[in-house]
């Protein structure tokens, strides 16, 4: 049998810095220092020990630390970059590689909404096209075809959130606890979504330290390892009128509307196990229904269930497959335009270490990290694991 | 009751590119254009240089019937940016042609937008002179403002 792709690699160190809807007195730059350092801190290693990095922000740490030179990847989005990292890794090119992003001071005047919703493209700026009416259309689409109810959106919604009511790291802390009702009576935002069935924003910062498994015994925390990992694209996000037909001209389920089924077949595949043996689903929660959307492309549950399935008791804490823990974007923090994509792997990892101070899933050994979205054209997947691959 | 309306503050206008601007060339003159491959006869848009259906690069120009129906839809009360009024109702329309193409639906109550609805075109010029399409319930005229 040959060796698993990602045998030689561990997630070593994690870091998000304070979350908050202002950091004040901090720009871009200087939170993800911050948060760089953290994470190299967590691993119990040294800037001199970093030798790649991924982000542009992250280039400039390797600038003013001079531990250069390093191999590094401009790669911005999340779990394609934590990949591009232990490929990296994998492949010889780097032996200790640092993940950084972070946001402040970019988004302060609130009328509009953020810049990263509102993409300039001649298709869709001028009707006032934004991420939360981006992602209606798929909702309400899969709403016509499946029957899906509000109820069922706003029980993820309310989940999550409450999550983030008992999490003291989260932004919106003891903002709760949320009712469905609670959700569905919050003004509408685009239709179904209420507004608390969008995510927030905020400014923060986040990292981790990928190195290789053979150096895991010398450092301060347990190693967490990728068991698989896939992405599945479709285009440039916000450009093309969001259709959850579209593409399928490979295989015909592989249409927009599943975006993320592929990458989760081929993360299943390559880490020999299946949706039954996920302890803790870190899926990313742009809008309530995508998770209901995320529990069906994964093959957690048939198409057109994810509404019954969310309702089946198996969300909350102490579920089946508990989602979104630290309480997600909608409540923990929405750093900017890549921020929050990362930390959905930084919370699988603390799952899987079973460090989390609130919802702590009992000897979580596998999570599940997620990120994207329909309305986005794309959705990553990462399977975290206790054990070496 | 609220009849939407087309948007007429300074709302963003199309840049078009290379690919584009004959499409919006063609709003300008009220004609709805799309493109379609003369291999497999497959409907496309937004412009391309390749079929969507074939890949093949024999796509040439058609004007559409401007006919279609919603396929989905939205009613967004949070604007993008101050510029726009709300409610308003971006949809997705699949044109009787077999493409899709993303609007805002007028002149009717935000309330009667229903997936399914036949809807056609109507053209208007709003900020900065430019013409965008919108569409409406078909046979709807629009009040005048």
């Amino acid at each position: 049998m040959s060796k698993h792709p990602f045998h030689d690699v561990a997630i070593v160190g994690v870091h998000n810095t304070r979350q908050a809807r202002v950091l004040d007195g901090h720009d871009a730059r200087s939170i993800t220092m911050e948060g760089a350092l953290g994470a190299i801190s967590d691993a119990g290693l040294e800037p001199r020990d970093i030798d790649g990095v991924v982000g542009s922000l992250a280039s400039d740490f390797l600038f003013q630390s001079r531990v250069g030179p390093a191999w590094r990847s401009l790669s911005p989005l999340g779990i394609p970059a934590v990949l591009e990292a232990a490929m990296a890794i994998a492949c010889g090119l780097a032996s200790t590689v640092l993940v950084a992003t972070g946001e402040a001071g970019s988004y302060r005047q609130h009328d509009s909404t953020a810049p990263w919703t509102r993409p300039t493209n001649e298709f869709v700026a001028s009707y006032g096209m934004f991420t939360a009416a981006e992602f209606a259309l798929m909702a309400r689409r899969h709403m016509h075809m499946y029957g899906t109810t509000a109820e069922s959106m706003a029980h993820v919604a309310a989940t999550i959130r409450n999550n983030g009511h008992v999490n003291p790291e989260a932004v919106y802390f003891g903002k709760g606890p949320f009712t469905i009702d609670d959700i569905l009576s919050s003004r509408m935002i685009a239709d179904p979504f209420h507004l608390l069935e969008c995510a927030t924003t905020s400014e923060g910062a986040t990292a981790l330290v990928l190195t290789r498994a053979d150096r895991v015994d010398d450092l301060a925390k347990p190693p967490v390892y990728i068991l698989g990992g896939g992405t599945d694209y479709y285009g440039p996000s916000y450009q093309h009128p969001p259709v959850w037909d579209l593409g399928g001209n490979r295989r015909s389920d592989l249409v927009a509307g599943y975006v993320g089924r592929q990458a989760a077949e081929e993360a299943f595949a390559t880490a020999g196990i299946g949706p039954d043996d996920v302890d803790v689903c870190e899926f990313y929660d742009p809008f309530s229904f995508e998770l209901i959307r995320q529990f069906e492309a994964f093959g957690f549950c048939g198409e057109g269930e994810g509404g019954d399935f969310v309702m089946s008791g198996v969300i909350e804490p102490g579920g089946r497959f508990p989602i979104t823990t630290d309480g997600g974007t909608m409540s923990f923090s929405h750093g900017g335009a890549s921020v929050q994509l990362f930390q959905r792997v930084v919370r699988g990892v603390q799952q899987i270490r079973g460090e989390c101070s609130t919802s702590q899933v009992k000897g979580a050994e596998v999570a599940m990290s997620t990120g994207g979205g329909s309305g986005a054209l794309f959705t990553d997947v990462l399977l975290l694991g206790k054990d070496r691959p | 009751m609220t009849i939407l309306l087309p948007q007429e503050g300074s709302i963003p206008v199309p840049q078009p590119g290379s690919f584009s601007q004959y499409y919006w060339d063609g709003c300008a003159e009220h004609e709805l254009r799309f493109q379609r491959c003369g291999v497999c006869n497959c409907a496309t848009h937004t412009p391309a240089v390749l079929c969507a259906e074939c890949a093949s690069p024999d796509i040439h120009w058609e004007r559409s019937t401007g006919i279609g129906e919603i396929y989905s839809w939205t009613v967004v009360w949070r604007p993008a940016t101050p510029a726009f009024v709300v409610p308003y109702v971006p949809i997705v329309v699949t044109m009787v042609e077999g493409w899709n193409l993303l609007s805002s639906l007028v002149g009717c109550e935000p309330e009667a937008a229903e997936i399914g609805m036949a809807v056609e075109v109507v053209f208007h010029q709003g900020a900065e002179g430019f013409t965008l399409p919108y569409f409406r319930p078909v046979g709807k005229l629009l009040p005048k403002t």
